[in-house]
């Protein structure tokens, strides 16, 4: 992956159409920090200083503010994650219907700890709260698809589809 | 009665062709030719009440906002979700987006605004496209944009996407992250309703609440309200899950037996085993005891008068094998985990229950850590900005007072003697 320094960094065409419709639907500049950190991410991959300063600059805000805003919220990454990006979920009917037990298998699987990264860039494993799934508990997201229901056989069947490359269709699981 | 989800098992729901065949969108044309005055008293003689926890009056809380003023008005819809346990506004989203636009429409022209953002979490990123779709098909079909079918009403619909954080759901929090700030609460007074969003009078209302309103207009206040029970009228989403033999959303109307309900619907305790408790209302809501679910009504007063709430309608049921210690920690963890960390007594006290909670669970706890406790949640009652730290101090109360030995189990027996798992 290439590295992106102050520089380089700028939206692509794509985007940066995106960016400047966010700007319209509202009436404060600022207010578009969130859509357009979002729209970084996508992009850059994590946002990194260079890139939190891209995105300040492109708002006229301090950087200060872009930094505090990417800490506080979870699903903004300072670093990269890997390339499926497993999150498990740990709150309260998950821990019930058998998610501590998936955790274990996970690390075990994968070779990390929650926080961590394969050396490959593969997987990364993240807990998380409740994913608004509860009534198919445990549930694992992967990059932006829920996967309920979870068993072992089925953490298996992901994983190793993750491993082929490719994220499977829930459906098809 | 199915209103909310009278749409959810057809075929392609989520598409303006669907919506519209099943008559949608007719609810809004009439509103927009009642004037906004009697949009609004139709909604309060219908008691619909906030479905995003608190249980407010809709129509009480569009009339906070001041008449006449040289400002914007705003609509936020929460649609967040955070409350753990919660799984409905989602099946909303997802199943039938245009009941929810034209509830935008409704409560927009009622109250005067023109500008209305839908607050998604983050991780609802295939619920965001299927509504943004939709908008999209309504702006092309003229529904939403300068001039709202003909009548010369303006309004547009954004839909703002949240990053995870559970505070962003307090109505405050959620104004402060549109804004492109960390979503820290804000103190009340003044409410959104008179400086909200761009400190302008704002409307914060969860997308189950607004989703009743196309009901309510065409078929009338009058029957909405003879629904359920005088003080909890219509009808409302259960998300249920944890130990029942069908977890899943049900749509009820109030006023039925507690336990019933769960037993008709969710099909009672999996496998057969015996009930131990029931968290009525999200994880922030007060437990029940087994004989207190079996003798409460499904309702905002029943559960009021047992000491809990019926909050965002997310039942989750413990049978005789979960561990409460465990479940507790739990709990504790993700309300230290969520604390936006301004105000000192949510800081420290939901990081020390958690702390407690913890070593009771491991069998490190002693018998004055349940005075501790009670002690702690004390100090986090009514102490700060916003109500998470209430949110946790309840539960940890609740759990620690009816369950009491269960916890002095855990200290003597020196750990836990509960299945590690129960699902
Ligand atoms: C910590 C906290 C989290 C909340 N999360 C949500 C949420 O995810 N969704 C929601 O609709 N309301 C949530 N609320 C309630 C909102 O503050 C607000 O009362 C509600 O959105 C108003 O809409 P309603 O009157 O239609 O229920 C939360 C409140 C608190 C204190
Ligand atoms: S507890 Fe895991 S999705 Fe709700």
């Amino acid at each position: 992956m290439e590295k992106h320094t102050a520089a380089t960094i700028a939206f692509d065409e794509e985007r940066e159409a995106r960016f400047q419709r966010t700007l319209r639907a509202y009436p404060e500049k600022g207010a578009a920090l969130l859509p357009a950190l979002w729209l970084a991410q996508e992009q850059f991959g994590s946002l990194s200083d260079d890139v939190l300063a891209y995105v300040a600059s492109r708002l006229e805000c301090a950087p200060v503010k872009a930094f505090a805003v990417a800490e506080f919220y979870t699903m903004y990454k300072r670093e990269r994650v890997g390339r499926f990006h497993l999150q498990l979920c740990r709150n309260l009917t998950c821990s019930l219907m058998g998610s501590e037990k998936l955790r274990a298998f996970i690390e075990n699987a994968v070779g990390i700890q929650p926080g961590g990264r394969t050396p490959d860039g593969l997987f990364s494993l993240e807990l998380v709260e409740c994913l608004g799934s509860c009534g198919t508990a445990p549930v694992l997201r992967v990059n932006d698809t829920y996967f309920e229901n979870i068993t072992i056989e089925r953490m298996k069947a992901i994983l190793e589809n993750c491993r082929k490359g490719t994220l499977p269709d829930p459906e098809s699981l | 009665m199915k209103i909310i989800s009278a749409n959810f098992e057809k075929k392609d729901s989520h598409t303006l062709a669907v919506y519209e065949a099943g008559g949608g969108y007719a609810a809004a044309r009439k509103a927009l030719s009642m004037g906004g005055g009697a949009v609004v008293e139709e909604v309060k003689k219908s008691g619909l009440r906030g479905r995003g926890g608190a249980g407010f009056p809709a129509g009480v809380k569009w009339g906070f906002v001041p008449k006449g003023v040289d400002q914007p008005v705003y609509l936020c819809v929460n649609a967040d979700e955070g409350e753990p346990g919660t799984f409905k506004d989602r099946h909303i989203m997802e199943k039938d987006p245009h009941r929810l636009i034209e509830g935008i429409i409704i409560a927009s022209y009622a109250v005067g605004i023109h500008t209305a953002f839908i607050y998604v979490r983050g991780e609802y990123v295939f619920q965001i496209a299927r509504t943004q779709r939709a908008v999209d098909e309504a702006y092309a079909k003229g529904y939403l944009g300068p001039d709202v079918m003909g009548s010369g009403f303006a309004l547009d619909v954004v839909i703002h996407r949240g990053a995870g954080a559970y505070i962003c759901g307090e109505e405050t929090g959620l104004i402060e992250s549109i804004e492109g700030k960390k979503g820290q609460p804000r103190p009340k007074p003044p409410f959104p309703a008179v400086v909200g969003l761009f400190r302008c009078p704002t409307v914060v209302n969860n997308v189950e609440t607004i989703s009743a309103l196309p009901f309510i207009i065409n078929e009338g206040a009058e029957k909405y309200a003879s629904l359920g029970t005088p003080k909890s009228t219509g009808t409302m989403l259960f998300s249920v899950s944890g130990m029942v033999e069908k977890p899943g959303v049900y749509e009820q109307e109030f006023g039925v037996n507690f336990w019933e309900f769960l037993e008709k619907r969710a099909g009672g305790v999996k496998g057969g085993r015996a009930l131990k408790a029931v968290v009525p209302g999200g994880s922030s809501s007060p437990i029940l005891t087994a004989d207190e679910a079996r003798s409460a009504t499904l309702d905002y007063e029943s559960l009021a008068e047992k000491g809990s709430m019926l909050g965002s309608g997310a039942i989750i049921v413990y049978s005789e094998d979960v561990c409460l210690v465990r479940a507790l920690a739990v709990i504790t963890r993700f309300y230290a985990h969520e604390s936006c960390g301004q105000c000192p007594p949510c800081r420290e006290g939901t990081y020390w229950l958690h702390r407690i909670v913890k070593r009771i669970e491991t069998g490190a706890g002693t018998m004055s850590d349940l005075d501790l406790i009670l002690r702690v949640c004390g100090n986090m009652r009514g102490t700060t900005v916003c109500v998470l730290s209430d949110a946790c101090a309840m539960p940890v109360e609740s759990y620690v007072r009816k369950f009491r030995s269960e916890f002095e189990e855990h200290i003597t027996r020196g750990g836990c003697r509960f299945p590690a798992e129960t699902g």
